[in-house]
């Protein structure tokens, strides 16, 4: 438990504003967002250094993804009222792979930073998979496939009470092959929830290998268009990409369901881990994290 | 002057179309399974009725999500497809998602047993009872009757958590003319005895009844309707059932795994009740023969012959 947390967050400009009002009040103080993405990378890395039963691999390739989420000014939240009406919704579906989340929540305030050194120690609620007890989670995820589904409810349950507010799932590839979502996939469709915004992080590889070489895809976006919805794709690791495929996904309201397919690879950034097939269950060697810790950020 | 007995699905639905109208925060949800009542649903509140159409995985997800915004939940398929095809979605979303968000989901399946008579085992439903109330949280009902079923709404509006209605498919003889069954109980003793008691949930409490009065008086046979199957008031049964020797537990589930008899079990163990159990419940594995439900309940032991001859062994042998 000495490991320091990395501080890179204090680099960046207080998000006391955003903590009130998410992403609205990052217009007024621009806001590194290539700087912030490695800052948590690098806690996520820390994070796993300590918590070797989290899952690192799956959890780097979404780093871009929730920082442009986060802190690009897409969501709308409320730190200190995570579960407000006004929230945009954000259902992370993909929960192993999502650890790189914790940095992000303890830096915008949604709970203390000291939870990051009781990650999957007694008497902390940061759990290998994270749970809904972790204020900014909305369900139960990490038993894979089930988040489009929920989340799909939530979009026509806020459609029936006239909310303007948005549904964000967090996917990834590899739990697209579960059936359930593509259930979910032709209903959004059928009732045009253009409030509902997938966000597949296409790491392009599940727990034994490529997904191609398993049961592929083949494209995601020719599957997805072919269900009935307005397909965008990026590279998943330009956090500026990223966020600009998420304002433009969120800004657009056509009667379709939206998705955004961030083409990532699994261990970004760690020798030996990075698009590795079994990357999923591989961990590093400690002393390779504390060298790439060691690099100046 | 006796009611005319109805399905219970429609009495149910009957009094969600009624609430439906003030009421603006319950939704339906189907999983392409009809009924004349729901044809109203269907037609006077188009935005909070919803078919997800084959695809009972949906269904759940739907719903969940639909509770997490506050709506109260109805969905509705047929039992087995309900409680099985989506069990895991009902366990994530529904039963450890109420654990920490209020969620409002009921499901109603329909097709209790082998209510569904001549479709086979694939639409009928052993093992359900089984199933739903493994999950800790889960509210689990069983009625006998179109009363009791119309009985439950308001549980299911006032009460939040998720839960489990389990309606017979077909249109059963009203138990119920003068009374409700108490729901805070649990259950309904519809006769007392001294010697056995027969506790009965769903269909089989009409073959309960129809054996209590065969046997002979001086057997002094009670009977119980257990409608709710998970949270009963076990004090006030547990004094019910105080001076009995003999109890026999009827379910139209496989006997001997984890139904009503299992709860039976556990609940006079942990009691420490002196009765003796029989647990009557289907007999044997899937089976595909064809068969009136009396027919089909008499092969798998159920039937009231056989329950009859069952019982009447088993004070037999509290005797000796």
């Amino acid at each position: 438990m000495s490991w320091p947390l990395c501080r890179g967050g204090q680099r960046f400009a207080p998000f006391s504003n955003q903590r009130r009002n998410g992403g609205a009040a990052l217009n007024s103080e621009p806001l590194d967002l290539r700087a912030k993405a490695h800052w948590v990378w690098r806690e996520t890395l820390a994070i796993h250094r300590r918590a070797p039963e989290t899952r690192l691999a799956s959890s780097l390739s979404a780093v871009e993804i929730f920082v442009a989420l986060y802190y690009g000014g897409v969501l709308r939240f409320d730190a200190s009222q995570p579960l407000a009406a006004h929230r945009d919704r954000c259902v992370i579906s993909k929960g192993h792979g999502s650890i790189c989340m914790y940095p992000i929540l303890a830096d915008l305030g949604f709970f203390s930073k000291d939870e990051l050194l009781r990650v999957c120690h007694s008497g902390g609620f940061l759990g290998g998979i994270p749970d809904p007890v972790i204020p900014g989670y909305e369900t139960v995820n990490g038993s894979l496939g089930h988040g489009l589904g929920v989340a799909t409810g939530m979009a026509l349950g806020l459609k029936r009470l006239d909310s303007d507010r948005q549904v964000f799932v967090v996917s990834g590839d590899g739990e697209l092959h579960e059936g359930a979502n593509w259930e979910a996939a032709m209903f959004a469709s059928q009732h045009r929830l253009d409030n509902l915004n997938l966000v597949i992080d296409d790491n392009g590889i599940s727990m034994l290998g490529y997904t191609d070489d398993i049961v592929s895809h083949h494209s995601l976006s020719e599957r997805l268009t072919a269900f009935g919805w307005d397909c965008r794709r990026v590279d998943g690791h330009d956090v500026l990409a990223v966020q600009a495929g998420l304002l433009e996904m969120k800004a657009t309201t056509a009667g379709k369901p939206k998705a955004l397919i961030a083409k990532t690879l699994k261990g970004r950034g760690v020798p030996g881990l990075e698009n590795a097939p079994l990357s999923h269950i591989l961990n590093p060697k400690p002393e390779l994290i504390d060298s790439l810790l060691e690099q100046l950020p | 002057m006796t009611t005319k007995p109805l399905p219970m699905r429609d009495v149910l639905l009957d009094r969600i179309w009624q609430a439906m109208g003030q009421d603006a925060k319950i939704f339906f949800v189907s999983a392409d399974f009809g009924s004349p009542i729901l044809d109203k649903i269907r037609a006077d509140f188009p935005s909070r009725f919803v078919n997800v159409g084959i695809a009972e995985q949906n269904l759940i997800n739907v719903s969940a999500g639909l509770a997490l915004e506050g709506f109260t939940v109805f969905a509705y398929a047929i039992a087995p497809f309900i409680t099985m095809r989506c069990y895991e979605q009902i366990r994530v979303s529904l039963a450890l998602l109420s654990e920490v968000r209020p969620i409002n989901v009921n499901l109603i399946g329909v097709g209790a047993g082998y209510s569904y008579v001549v479709s086979g085992p694939t639409h009928q439903c052993y093992e359900d009872l089984t199933l739903m109330r493994a999950m800790p949280n889960f509210q689990v009902f069983s009625p006998a009757d179109h009363v009791t079923a119309g009985a439950l709404f308001e549980r299911c509006v006032s009460a939040t958590g998720p839960k489990y209605l389990r309606f017979d498919a077909q249109v059963l003889p009203v138990i119920y003319e003068q009374t409700v069954p108490d729901l805070r109980l649990g259950f309904h003793v519809h006769r007392r005895g001294r010697r056995i008691c027969l506790l009965a949930t769903g269909y089989m409490l009409h073959t309960a009844l129809k054996v209590a009065a065969q046997q002979d008086p001086e057997h002094d046979v009670g009977v119980i309707d257990l409608v709710d199957i998970a949270r009963f008031d076990e004090d006030s049964l547990a004094d019910e059932l105080a001076g009995y020797q003999g109890l026999v537990s009827l379910e139209e589930g496989f006997s001997g795994r984890g139904g009503v008899d299992a709860m039976l079990f556990d609940f006079l163990a942990r009691r420490n009740l002196p009765l003796t159990l029989l647990n009557l419940g289907v007999n044997g594995g899937y089976r595909f023969e064809l068969g009136t439900r009396a027919e089909l309940h008499e092969q798998v032991g159920i039937g009231p012959e056989a329950v009859q001859r069952r019982v009447a062994a088993f004070i037999q042998s509290l005797s000796h």
